[in-house]
């Protein structure tokens, strides 16, 4: 009960500890997202739209790599980035870069996959009129990125709360530096660990907030558009 | 009144197109010319609308030859085709129409004025930032006949274009074809009403079990059909 006073303290009286924690997570996480919204929409279109050989098993990896494990994730990008790995020389091991990069490797799967499944709907839908049409190759994926992107935005959602939530991959290439790494997640997992619970369950508080927000906001934002578009 | 309409005439010649085992059209001939529309009549499964997605040029022949003014595999840049369901895309009246012209590559500075005149023309003004999913059937039949007619089209395919419409709305897509075809674009449509068939053919196709039975002026085929299979599907009796 003293720990959920002195989270909600730690809130309300804006701590600055507190506060450099959640900037860092939602610069790592949002700007994973970001990128891999950048890779993964086209990739799901290219693969909604296109056929070759082998494109099932590609189908089916994508949707297998939906569940990646962090920790895994996490080890690969580590070994790529520790000195003498292949980009070591970089020197980006225990950045906020790293944690981008670890994060764009587990949500990129996620917003690729769930933009194939759209897209190729809408695509079985929009077919036979898009060619009737004369519609090139670029317009139909612009068209079909557009006018799926109510159901995009849910998949961009997914992928904010995979990256928000996660903890494995970024505490391994990121070292929860204080100041510096620490994001909420890595956070919660430290200070739980030395029972520093006020930061914890404030940090938490916060965390399930953010998603609620974001998701809410989204929501809301589908539905207006919804009634303007469809 | 537009001069000799490209892609005109199409011509089947020994049309055929199987899908597995069956044989959807079988060996078919025909040539459309400009003129009056042309009407595919027949009963279910008899090739309607497959005949149109061949000379639209959406599927390819499995055998024979199907050529638009001569020319075989010639883009659709002047045909245009309303499917039976014609799907709507995820925008306003006036966004679908936009989207249309844009396809059409109609020059960005003639988008206005040919957007106002195809509202006025399917009867739409009034409605252009209505979302074009929230129409009515009639309503989204009257948009898709307008986003087919900004492509500029020189033949017009029309696929049971008033099938499940009531009355009214029927009569305001005959009116626009009519329209249409007065303006000197070649209409040619799949319906299994007769009775619009009657209204608006200047000639018929009839078809069965994926062959062409009969070819003929409208009056002349509707008063003296010249096969067995045309007068009993006329009796109103079922052609097996």
């Amino acid at each position: 009960m003293q720990s959920d006073t002195s989270a909600l303290a730690l809130i309300l009286t804006a701590d600055p500890t507190l506060l450099a924690i959640v900037r860092l997570s939602l610069i790592v996480s949002l700007s994973a997202v970001a990128v891999a919204a950048l890779i993964g929409l086209p990739l799901g279109a290219l693969i909604a739209l296109t056929r070759f050989r082998g494109r099932e098993g590609v189908v089916v990896l994508l949707n297998a790599l939906m569940g990646l494990p962090p920790v895994v994730v996490g080890l690969a990008v580590y070994l790529l980035l520790s000195r003498s790995g292949p980009l070591g020389p970089l020197g980006l091991l225990f950045t906020p870069a790293a944690m981008i990069a670890a994060q764009t490797i587990l949500v990129t799967p996620i917003i690729a996959a769930l933009a194939r499944q759209t897209i190729e709907d809408l695509w079985t839908e929009y077919h036979d009129e898009l060619t009737a049409m004369n519609v090139g190759p670029l317009h139909r994926i612009a068209t079909l990125i557009w006018d799926g992107r109510f159901s995009l935005i849910v998949a961009l959602l997914a992928g904010f709360g995979r990256a928000a939530a996660e903890v494995g991959a970024i505490i391994i290439v990121g070292g929860n530096i204080d100041g510096f790494t620490r994001t909420m997640t890595t956070a919660i997992a430290l200070e739980t660990s030395k029972g520093d619970l006020p930061l914890a369950i404030g940090l938490g508080m916060v965390l399930i907030a953010i998603v609620v927000v974001i998701n809410a906001a989204a929501w809301f934002l589908r539905r207006a558009g919804e009634r303007l578009a469809r | 009144m537009r001069a000799m309409p490209a892609d005109l005439p199409i011509r089947f010649e020994d049309v055929s197109i199987s899908a597995g085992a069956v044989t959807v059209l079988d060996r078919l001939s025909l040539a459309i010319l400009p003129g009056a529309p042309t009407v595919l009549i027949g009963p279910n499964g008899s090739g309607k609308t497959t005949l149109l997605r061949v000379a639209m040029g959406l599927m390819r022949s499995s055998a024979g030859r199907v050529t638009w003014d001569g020319v075989a595999d010639a883009p659709p840049f002047r045909r245009a085709i309303v499917f039976q369901r014609p799907v709507m895309l995820r925008r306003s009246v006036e966004a679908n129409i936009r989207y249309a012209l844009k396809a059409a590559h109609i020059a960005k500075d003639r988008h206005d004025a040919r957007l106002a005149e195809l509202l006025s023309l399917v009867g739409l003004d009034g409605m252009a930032s209505r979302p074009a999913r929230k129409l009515s059937g009639g309503e989204q039949q009257r948009l898709a006949l307008a986003r087919a007619l900004a492509r500029d089209p020189s033949v017009l395919f029309l696929d049971e274009p008033t099938a499940s419409l009531d009355p009214a709305s029927t009569k305001a897509i005959e009116d626009i074809i009519r329209a249409v075809a007065t303006r000197g674009v070649k209409v040619v449509m799949a319906t299994h009403d007769l009775g619009e068939a009657r209204r608006l053919a200047g000639d018929i196709v009839f078809l069965h079990r994926g062959r062409i039975v009969e070819t003929s002026d409208a009056l002349a085929f509707f008063a003296s059909p010249q096969t067995a299979e045309a007068r009993t599907f006329l009796a109103g009796e079922l052609l097996l």
